[in-house]
Parts: C-alpha cells; structure tokens; sequence
C-alpha cells in the first residue's frame, strides 16, 4: 500500500488515544452486534458492516468541528456511530422499530440525523457525491465556514456524477472533503478489475483538486490528513480528495460469500493491520493504559452495544398510522 | 453464562439451510470472528463467524444436517470452567420479527378518500386590473417576486445567468440578484440536480431550470430517489424543499428525443408535487406557490405556451394555490378536462362543438399532485360524460387514472365509457405532416366528445 504512514510517536494525547480506541471498538462490537441480530431475523433486507474500516471515520471525524456535516452511502452504520449518534436509535432503526432514527421507514441504508448534521445513509451508490457537495454549496452560500465530509467508495469512483461534482465543486471552490474508502472491493469485484487508475485521488488533478491517498488502518495517519483536507477546505481553498485505504474484513452484504478473496487475505489484514489492534499497542507500549484500563473500556462498550440490542428488540414497531406521514411536508 | 449458537439467516430470503460442515469442534476456544461453521443457502455456502468469545460446549445440530431453520440452536457455547449445565433450556431471544402487523390492520390504514368538497372561489377578486403578460414574463416574474422576499431562494441550470435562458425565461435576474443566486451550470444535468437537492437538504430553496425535462431524464434518480424520498425515509427530519423547471413535451419539428410528456412519469411519484399550468396566471401564481412548498415540485412549462398572452392580474402577492381545478367553460353535455397545452385542444375543442350545440364543460387541472378529482366528479355528475385531452403517449396516461377514478368514484353517473384523447402511441417523426398526426389534434377532441354523447 503506496499510502501515507504515521509515524510510532504520535503527536496526541493519551485522552485522544483512548477515544480513538473507544469510538472504533464501540463500531466493532455494535456490527458485530448487527451481524448477530441479522442472523437472528431481527434485522431483514440489506446490511452492510463496517468492521476493518472503523480507522477511516474515527480518523476523520476528529478533524470535525461542530457542524461540519457528513453524508456517505449504505454501508453507514460506522459514520452513524462516529459522529455521535445514539445506538440505541442506530439500532432500533436496523430493527425497523419506532425507536429508529427514521422511526423504522429508513432501514439499515437510509438513515439520517438533522442534529448530528448527518444527511445520510444513501442507497444508490454515488448519488450522495452530488448531494454531498450541495451540502457544501449550503454551506457556502451561507457563509458559516463549514465543511462537507462526503464519503464513497472505490466502487462509486467509477460513476459519472462523481466527476460531474468534481468539476462543480472546483469551479465553485465548495468547501468539500471527498473522502474515498478503497476498501479494495466494490461488492465483489476487486479495484484492479474496475479501475483504470491505482491511486484513484489522482483523477483530481484533472480537475485540479488536490488530494492524497492515506493508509486507512491507522486512525492517526487518517486524523493527520483529515486535519490537512478540513484546513484546506475551511480557508476557502475549495475541495480536497483524501483517498483513505482500507480493508472490509466480511463480505459486502451480510449473503455475500466472499469468494473473490482468500481466507489468508483477509487473516492476513486482521492479524498484521487491525486499526483497533494497532491503537491498543499504542496505548499499552506508550503506557497510556494498563490492560485492566482497556478491559474496562470493552466492558462499558459491551454493555452499550447490548443496551442498544435490547432497545432495538424491546422498541415497538411503527403505529400503522406512519405508512401515511412524512411524504409531504 | 452460556448461551446458544443460533443457526444464522444470510440472506434476506434464508429461512432454512444446510449445516454443511463445522469446523470447530467441542471444547474448541473461539474468539469473535472466528469462522465456526459453513452454511449453504440456496445461492451459495457462506461462513458462519462467532460473535461472542467462549468454548464450545456442545454441538447440537452435526455436519450436513439438511433443512436447519433459521433460529434454531446449533450449538452452546460456554465461558471458562463454566459445566455444560448452566446452559439455558431456551433462550428469550426467540425471534418476533417474523409476525408483523395483521393484515386486517393494514386494510385500516388504507389512502384516505379524496374530499367530496369542491372550491370553485375565482382566482382573483373580482374588479381587480389586469394586465396582458406572456407566460414568459410571468415565470419570470414569479422567480424575481419570490428570490426578493426570500434570500435562500436561488436559480441554478444551463445557460439561466449570462445568456439570460435558453428560451429567455430569466431574463434580467442576473442584474437583478447577481451570480451568487443565478447560477450558469456546466452541462451535467444529473450532476447539478444532485448538488441542489443537497442544497436543499440544508436549508436552501433551489430553483433548478432543466433546459428542457427530456435531459432530466439524466437526472431522475436525483429527483425521485433522493429528493422525493428523503422526507420519509428520514422520518420527517429533512426533505427538498425545492422546484424543478423546464419546458416540458414537443415544441415543433424537434424529433423524438426533445419532445415527451412527462407528466404521467412524474406525477406517480410520492413525495413530488407536479404542476403543469396552462395560462399566464397560473404560470405565475402556481410557481410562486411552488417556490415556497416546502416540497419538492415538478413545474411542467411549455414551449410553445411562452409566448402566448393571457391576463394576469395587477396584486402585489398573487398565488394559486396546489390541487385547485380551474373551470375554464360551464357546459352541460360533457365535461372535458385537460392540463397544460391540452388546454388548448380542449377550449378550440368546445368552440366547435359549441357551433353545432353541443355543451362542454373544460376543466383545467393545472396540478396534477395533487389532483382536483372532486371537480372533475362533481362536473361529471352533471355531464354524464367525459373526454381528458392529453399529449403524453396512451399507456399509463393522466387520462387512463382520471379514467379509472371516475369510474370506481362515479361509476353509476356515466351514461358513456370515458375516452382518452392522447398522442399517438410513436416516438415523434421529425416529419412536418407526421408530427401534426402524432399530437393531439382538436378534431380528435371535438370527435371524442360526439362519441361519449352519441351524436
């Protein structure tokens, strides 16, 4: 992987560290969680996890500020989670019960949070590229010095719309991260069976936007480009592209098999790149934490991401009444 | 304490597979992620990963074991040192999802009836002045009087800024509110109807000026999935409160690819507003609402309408409101309803007939979601008979759902079948001769409304 590296002295604090550690262990254990309760029949339909990328959106979202907004595709649950959504709601929606974000109209890939400044949790694959940078062009307009987190996949990088908005967003200088998770695989096919070009944030430069391909297992090297892109964006320089590499460890779809990789491959990556192992290292070999400290931290995520289970179990579904409301305002 | 393994669904189809084969076996420690077992659906064999840590306490369903239902204990796993008989007999987590709402509750929560009320108030009071205004001029107006009293309301598309538009629907706004909120976009239709619906999202209230609707056709899914939906599937936290504009259907000898009606497409859509006016008035007042609804709405012009005359009246805040039918002409032998240019058809239509005394009624239904039904049933109450003039192709046309609800809503009024004037089933020849036969024509109206009264 040709991406940028932190280097082993990272420049944050022990309370950083441990959020980092914390915010991508509580997406492990609640996809986990989700795996489990699709399985069960609680959850139906489509439902992608997160698990291997949860470096990518902890990364970014700590060069967030209070109301820079997000908005990515189906595979969102992370982002959800990452930008300070409750998991209860999270979860109560992958139920499809009332407790939901969308109180149960929106499912697994249509989410959104207006407090959370989180527009979705969309299902056509590039299509929240456009809207991403109308967000931006919001933004703008109003003058309010915020930023647009609009993220995709490698998969999406191959739709047209993509390089309509690059050439929007640059003539009109949006206020715009486009972040690219290439996690290697769009469903099933992998980059190099799609994608003429192996750095994909180099299709920018035809536009003139800038970018950077960054190694998307570690969540300090993330932090440190997000923080270059964000600073890019808010000075009024107009978008930034950061290509964030990184590995999906289950299949794209809860019935995906993944035949197209081997086993050894994906051992391979949760052996030797684990974004959640690697900040663990970080904290005991820096001795920011013991192993009782960490024990504790899986003890109260667990406990979380179970509270959110039996929430989402517990919560009613929709009154029939909601199949008639919210389809005009 | 130890729990049961359950047998997993992998698709959103699964409720039964094949435990074709494990490979832990008891008293194996697994860790979560760990891949216990593969299962075969009926589209693939997928592995099985553990959530939990623990041992393997006891397998309980073996290797290719066919037909395992979903939910159904395949094996127990405990924590260290713990026996197997602080195994729970059943787990509360039997599943519920597969018992949804009864079907008797879901025929309850059925589409509300349209109201039998009709308001049949002018559109302005009478006495007020009026003015001569093109269509044209009265869109423009429209835009101009709402971007004044609201800062978030912006025009976007091709060639809308410098060159004033394409058919010179925004002339002077440049000057006017600079380009800031007149904004000349590339050629990338699908590309800026995304940008403003996200725009939207946040707050603004885009006017997006397609040059005309057949290149938004680039844009549908912009329009349908994304600013259509969001409403509801947000659960009523954000929604696109913003208009999509353009000349809409044929203009003359443009061929097949730029001349469509497309307001039987859109006006399927939940969520869409769909307006196709007709008059000056309407153009003005309807678009005026448009921009405001806090929706977002279709607003179907037409070429050939821009630069037709028609009195608009002289108010300082002249709106018409949504789902309000216009009775152009009281009749009493048949009632015609039309919308946008099919209005013209319609109202030549009755000036015939009118020649050889035959009454008809013209009703204007200049939105078409919402749709005045009552108007129309009312009319036809009166009538018995009725004819709806459209340019868009007969299959799924406006006229076939008119049809079909006058018949469920009036069936014991008609003293006729209801016929749908349309264009001709064909994409449009080029041809001067052919084109004129593919449309509508008022002849075909005028022999439609002999047919349903039999003379």
């Amino acid at each position: 992987m040709a991406a940028r590296k932190s280097t082993k002295k990272p420049n944050v604090s022990a309370e950083e560290l441990t959020k980092y550690y914390r915010d991508m262990l509580l997406i492990r254990r609640f996809e986990e969680k989700a795996g489990q309760l699709y399985g069960m029949g609680l959850i139906g339909g489509f439902c992608h996890l997160y698990i291997g990328q949860e470096a990518v959106v902890v990364g970014l979202e700590a060069a967030a500020e209070d109301g820079d907004k997000r908005i990515t595709s189906y595979r969102d649950h992370g982002h959800m989670l990452a930008c300070g959504m409750d998991p209860n709601g999270v979860m109560a929606e992958l139920t499809g019960r009332e407790g939901g974000y969308s109180k149960g109209k929106g499912g697994s890939m249509h989410m959104f949070s207006k407090e959370k400044h989180f527009y979705g949790g969309h299902g056509i694959v590039a299509a929240q590229v456009p809207l991403g940078a109308g967000l931006a062009f919001a933004d703008k307009y109003k003058e309010n010095g915020r930023v647009t987190f609009t993220y995709f996949g490698d998969g999406a990088a191959n739709q047209g719309q993509v390089y309509e908005t690059f050439n929007m967003a640059a003539i009109w200088d949006l206020p715009v991260v486009f972040v690219i998770e290439n996690n290697q695989y769009a469903m099933g096919t992998a980059q190099a069976r799609s994608t003429s070009t192996p750095d994909i944030y180099t299709r920018g430069a035809a536009f003139g936007i800038p970018g950077e391909a960054v190694d998307g297992m570690d969540v300090l090297a993330v932090k440190e480009a997000s923080e270059r892109a964000v600073g890019h964006c808010r000075s009024g320089k107009g978008p930034y592209i950061l290509e964030v590499k990184t590995y999906r460890y289950r299949g794209h779809s809860m019935s995906d098999p993944a035949k197209y990789r081997t086993r050894e491959e994906v051992q391979k990556m949760r052996s030797e790149r684990d974004p959640i192992e690697q900040v663990r290292d970080l904290l005991l070999t820096g001795k920011h934490a013991s192993e009782e400290d960490l024990k504790a931290i899986d003890k109260e995520i667990k406990e979380v991401v179970n509270q959110s289970a039996e929430f989402a179990r517990t919560s009613p579904e929709p009154a029939l009444d909601e199949l008639w409301t919210d389809i005009y305002a | 304490m130890a729990t049961e393994i359950l047998m997993p669904a992998l698709s959103p189809t699964m409720e039964e597979g094949t435990l074709a084969k494990w490979l832990v076996k008891e008293g194996d420690t697994v860790n979560s992620g760990d891949i216990l077992a593969e299962i075969e659906t009926d589209k693939a064999t997928m592995e099985f990963e553990a959530v939990d840590e623990g041992i393997i306490g006891k397998i309980l369903i073996s290797d290719g074991s066919e037909g395992v239902k979903v939910n159904t204990p395949i094996a127990v796993l405990v924590e260290e040192g713990e026996s197997l008989d602080a195994a729970p007999a059943a787990q509360e987590e039997a599943p519920t999802a597969g018992a949804p709402a009864a079907p008797a509750a879901a025929v309850a929560a059925a589409a509300p009836k349209p109201q039998p009320e009709v308001d049949t108030s002018p559109d302005w009071p009478e006495g007020t002045e009026v003015v001569k205004t093109t269509v044209r001029e009265a869109l423009r107006d429209a835009m101009a009087e709402e971007m004044r009293g609201n800062e978030n309301v912006f025009l976007m598309g091709e060639e809308v800024a410098e060159y004033e538009g394409a058919y010179k629907i925004s002339q002077g706004l440049l000057d006017e509110f600079g380009p800031k909120r007149v904004i000349d976009t590339p050629i990338t239709e699908h590309g800026f109807a995304g940008i403003a619906t996200g725009a939207a999202f946040a707050g603004l209230n885009p006017i997006v000026e397609f040059m005309t609707f057949n290149f938004a056709m680039q844009a549908i899914d912009q329009i349908i999935n994304s600013a259509a939906k969001t409403l509801y599937m947000s659960g009523g936290q954000m929604g696109a409160p913003m208009v999509f504009r353009g000349p809409n259907g044929a203009a003359a000898r443009v061929g097949a690819q730029h001349s469509q009606d497309y307001a039987a497409w859109y006006m399927q859509i939940p969520g869409l507003k769909v307006v196709m006016p007709y008059s000056a008035s309407d153009a003005k007042g309807l678009l005026k609402t448009a921009i405001r609804d806090a929706n977002p709405v279709i607003f179907l012009e037409n070429e050939i309408l821009y630069g037709r005359s028609f009195d608009v009246p002289k108010m300082d805040d002249f709106t018409v409101p949504f789902g309000k039918a216009r009775i152009w002409r009281e009749g009493t032998d048949a009632t015609i309803v039309s919308f946008g240019i099919g209005m013209h058809y319609a109202l030549e239509a009755a000036d015939k007939l009118a020649e050889e005394g035959i009454s008809a009624e013209v009703i204007d239904l200049r939105t078409l979601r919402p749709m005045d039904l009552p108007t129309v049933i009312k009319s036809v109450m009166k009538t018995n008979r009725l004819v709806t003039v459209e340019e868009g192709w007969p299959q799924g046309s406006v006229g076939s759902y008119i049809a079909s609800e006058v018949m469920q809503q009036a069936f014991d009024y008609l003293d006729a079948p209801v016929v749908t004037c349309t264009g001709k089933d064909v994409p449009m020849p080029y041809a001067a001769n052919l084109e004129r036969h593919a449309l509508i024509t008022t002849d075909e109206v005028v022999a439609a409304v002999k047919q349903v009264t039999y003379r």
